[in-house]
């Protein structure tokens, strides 16, 4: 079911928007074109903060930062030494979080408790670092105030709750 | 702040691989993040350019003028700056619409416009406001109805019941996503 509503949504979102310009006697292709134009400043704007991002990012990656910290966390609080690394890049790489999750249904399965957490962790938070830096980026805002904060606020009670909601479902 | 996180990240990153003994790794590292962000807007473009035609129709035939008037009763008890007709309803509208709905690329050129017509009005070209900050609150927080990826790739990896998470991510995207906002309530609240 799920995958047939998944599967649809876009081309019946394409058709809806077109037949309802189509009705309202729109300009409909000309609009598309004029549209579809505006994505080359947005991309002159992306991609000098999408390379500076990326070689932040993967340097630090590298350095072995997160293995310290999550062998210091791991100290203190217990938690599946496999999520650790997964809740602290969530917010910051997309992908390392993305192939974290992966080797973690390929080490334990998806269905075991660790691979619903992580699901669960992976499907609701969102990579922070990476819209912030994308939306201020293409319209030019430097000084983002609170912005980062409150987004990682958000992202930490998304794995505490996502956390807790595993353990009381399945366990 | 971006600056300083920037400048935290390359120092600490090099100086972390030398001393971990990475010298040999850190000049392929350097040069494949040109790459892979170059990857990465490849992948971005086109879909961007995609949804940036569609939604102009939408702009230009009514029907992103029609949605807002339908949900700025929710949007302006969260955007309490933005006027009941400000042009940026419609378009945050449709950005939280196609998130909600897993769509992220079609997400993502809605906020962009969105963000672009909130920085109109902004008098300070190079600060966020208020409403950018309570907008990228709720991107930030991951609301969606169906985490799509995640399906898939429980699928991929055999899972007896991939949707079975659903459920639980939405009960905790949906908190985070009102905790969040309420934070950032409170920030906005104190200037």
């Amino acid at each position: 079911m799920i995958d047939i509503i998944s599967s649809l949504a876009i081309p019946l979102l394409v058709l809806f928007v077109v037949f309802y310009g189509f009705i309202k006697k729109t300009d409909v292709y000309t609009s598309f074109i004029d549209g579809s134009k505006e994505s080359f400043p947005m991309i002159y704007n992306l991609f000098p903060t999408l390379l500076a991002m990326m070689l932040g990012i993967n340097l630090l990656l590298e350095s072995g930062i997160f293995d310290l910290i999550s062998s210091t966390i791991k100290k203190f609080v217990d938690v599946p030494s496999e999520i650790i690394p997964l809740a602290l890049l969530r917010p910051i790489s997309g992908s390392s979080a993305l192939a974290i999750l992966n080797n973690i249904y390929i080490n334990n399965g998806p269905d075991s408790l660790i691979g619903k957490l992580a699901s669960v962790i992976q499907g609701s938070t969102e990579t922070t670092f990476y819209i912030l830096s994308l939306y201020f980026s293409i319209i030019g805002v430097k000084k983002i105030k609170y912005a980062l904060k409150v987004g990682l606020l958000a992202d930490a009670i998304g794995i505490i709750v996502s956390f807790i909601l595993v353990n009381l479902l399945w366990n | 702040m971006v600056n300083k996180i920037w400048i935290f990240f390359i120092i600490f990153g090099i100086i972390g691989c030398v001393i971990t003994g990475k010298i040999d790794s850190l000049n392929a590292i350097i040069l494949n993040s040109t790459k892979e962000s170059l990857e990465m807007v490849a992948k971005i473009f086109p879909v961007m350019a995609l949804w940036l035609g569609i939604m102009n129709i939408a702009s230009i035939s009514g029907l992103l003028a029609k949605l807002s008037l339908k949900i700025s009763p929710v949007l302006s008890f969260l955007f309490p700056e933005l006027k009941k007709d400000d042009p940026a309803l419609g378009l945050i509208a449709s950005n939280i619409i196609a998130n909600l709905f897993g769509l992220g690329n079609a997400a993502t050129p809605f906020g962009i416009k969105a963000m672009q017509a909130l920085q109109e009005k902004n008098p300070e070209k190079d600060t966020a406001t208020r409403s950018m900050i309570t907008f990228l609150v709720i991107n930030t927080s991951g609301l969606t109805i169906i985490p799509t990826t995640i399906i898939a790739l429980r699928m991929f990896h055999g899972s007896k019941n991939p949707t079975e998470i659903v459920l639980a991510c939405l009960i905790s995207t949906m908190l985070s996503t009102f905790i969040g906002l309420a934070i950032d309530r409170l920030y906005g609240r104190k200037k």
